[in-house]
């Protein structure tokens, strides 16, 4: 069957029409912030606190943009007559997100989880040296990092929480235990009381006699 | 004394709906547009949703340099403007909005041969124009507007004709006092041909060629700035006013409406003046633009055999009534 003559204009006014009555794609961005769906590349923070200054991300880093400065401090034996310990303090954490591509390597490779994807993305500069960003405007993206997304359910139990819950049972054995023996020391002592308060009364007297004549 | 005040009133009224109603018009576009293809259009000027973007524009236009080139036609290039937008002015002073003497500029006798006598003399501005600038592409704008004109006032003509014959009047009141409901279908296709013919004469999309900017810039007005720019833009959209509105009149019924025919027939003329002014925006968003052979053909082939087919049919009925 031949179409309907006009039909073709009709079915073009039939798409603008509809599409006036959806709702727009314009993103009003500074307005509006744009919902980052969660794992967002946006920029890498740092957890300075958790850092060992082991030098692994700055190594695998495909574009060696991380610099890390650090020197070794003693740390005085904790127990007197122990031996003296070294210990990595950091110095300078910087990332070149000039030359950064956001590969995620690093962040894959810190063995003490120091590095983190953070949504954050406004971080433009007009000067491609102001990129090379240091340690305390990555310890300020950490706050921006959103909380690890929930399991799955019936997933099995992270490592880390596995490992908190075996020493939280321990404590709490142990705790029990001191309490048992802590209860068991105060029966032994309540009946060693209680047999003593069974004892005459006339005995009691005698001895509180006693006591005055000595006096 | 009385009647000057009554006349000035008149006027000023006639004036303010001149520079405002087409401002909406501009605005809805933007707007219609925007949201037809998936857009939010201006958002910032004046706060809510961009509603004061049109007189940003023109203040924007205002400020830029008024140049004239120096090979051109100078009186001639420098009146074009007026000579487009001044026609869509007096129009809009003969277009009855209500029943009765006080919802119309002026009442013309002879309404319908004043009303398209002087919407013709705006395309003259562009040829003006296009000929004045001494720039090729003005010239290939104007010539297409020519050869546009020709083509599409016959088809206007004729389907206007078949209203005064339906009505046996050319005053737009008195067409509009012999107005009966079944008109709609009896005349529907010479209204279709009427308000198709009108888009091309104001060189609307899908008509644009005259002013193709992918071919020829813009057209006739592609050595204008600044103001004068921004009047024949404004010519632009007082068209649209003034074709829905003559659309309304002549085919539509006007203040007719199914309920509150007294006091209420104005905003059954505005009604459908803006329904009609969507239409021109939607048809704009929706069509590409005709090729030159197309535009003609349609003209020549299908519009003037419709609207003497639309007198035709016009004739017979009148006749079988009487």
């Amino acid at each position: 069957m031949p179409p309907i003559p006009g039909s073709g204009l009709a079915k073009g006014l039939a798409v603008t029409l509809r599409t006036m009555t959806k709702r727009t794609v314009t993103a009003q961005y500074p307005d509006v912030q744009p919902e980052l769906p969660p794992r967002t590349r946006g920029v890498i923070g740092l957890f300075e606190e958790n850092c060992t200054v082991c030098m692994l991300c700055a190594r695998e880093c495909p574009d060696w943009c991380i610099y890390i400065d650090s020197h070794k401090e003693t740390v005085p034996p904790a127990a007197p007559g122990g031996r003296e310990r070294s210990r990595n303090v950091l110095d300078r954490f910087a990332i070149d997100f000039a030359l950064c591509m956001y590969c995620g390597i690093c962040i894959e490779v810190c063995p003490f989880d120091a590095l983190f994807w953070s949504p954050e993305f406004e971080y433009a500069e007009t000067d491609i040296h102001e990129l090379t960003h240091e340690r305390d405007k990555l310890r300020e993206w950490m706050w921006t990092v959103p909380e690890p997304p929930a399991l799955d359910p019936g997933a099995e139990e992270p490592k880390e929480i596995a490992a908190a819950r075996k020493t939280a049972d321990k404590l709490r054995a142990q705790e029990e235990r001191e309490a048992q023996e802590a209860r068991e020391a105060q029966e032994t002592r309540e009946t060693q009381e209680a047999r003593e308060a069974a004892e005459s009364p006339e005995d009691r007297s005698d001895r509180a006699a006693e006591q005055e004549g000595q006096e | 004394m009385n009647d000057v005040l009554d006349v000035a009133l008149r006027l000023l009224i006639v004036f303010a709906v001149f520079m405002v109603v087409p401002l909406v018009v501009g605005q809805a576009e933007h707007k219609v547009m925007a949201h037809m293809q998936g857009r939010l259009g201006p958002m910032y000027a004046g706060g809510f949703h961009g509603w004061a973007q049109l007189v940003a524009d023109g203040v924007k236009f205002a400020q830029k340099e008024d140049v004239v080139p120096a090979e051109a036609d100078r009186r001639i290039f420098q009146m074009a403007p007026a000579v487009a937008l001044l026609p869509y002015l007096l129009v809009i002073v003969a277009i009855p909005i209500g029943p009765g003497e006080g919802a119309v500029g002026q009442v013309v006798d002879a309404g319908i041969f004043f009303v398209l006598a002087v919407m013709g003399v705006g395309v003259l501005g562009s040829l003006m124009a296009g000929w004045a600038s001494a720039n090729k592409f003005s010239l290939l704008g104007g010539l297409r507007t020519a050869a546009q004109l020709l083509a599409y006032e016959l088809p206007m003509l004729l389907a206007a004709a078949s209203v005064a014959m339906a009505a046996g009047t050319v005053s737009l009141p008195g067409i509009l006092n012999a107005f009966e409901w079944w008109w709609l279908p009896w005349q529907i296709v010479g209204a279709l041909v009427f308000f198709v013919a009108g888009l091309a004469e104001l060189q609307r999309p899908p008509f644009d060629m005259p002013v193709a900017d992918s071919e020829i810039i813009f057209g006739a007005y592609t050595e204008y700035t600044g103001l004068r720019f921004a009047l024949f833009l404004l010519a632009e959209y007082a068209g649209i006013v003034v074709l829905c509105g003559l659309t309304t009149v002549l085919f539509l019924g006007g203040w007719h409406g199914p309920f509150g025919a007294d006091g209420l027939g104005w905003v059954w003329t505005l009604l459908k003046t803006g329904v009609l002014a969507f239409v021109v925006i939607w048809l704009r968003v929706t069509y590409p633009r005709l090729r030159e052979d197309q535009l003609q053909k349609l003209a020549w082939t299908t519009l003037i055999p419709l609207a003497l087919a639309q007198i035709a049919l016009t004739g017979i009925v009148k006749v079988a009534i009487n």
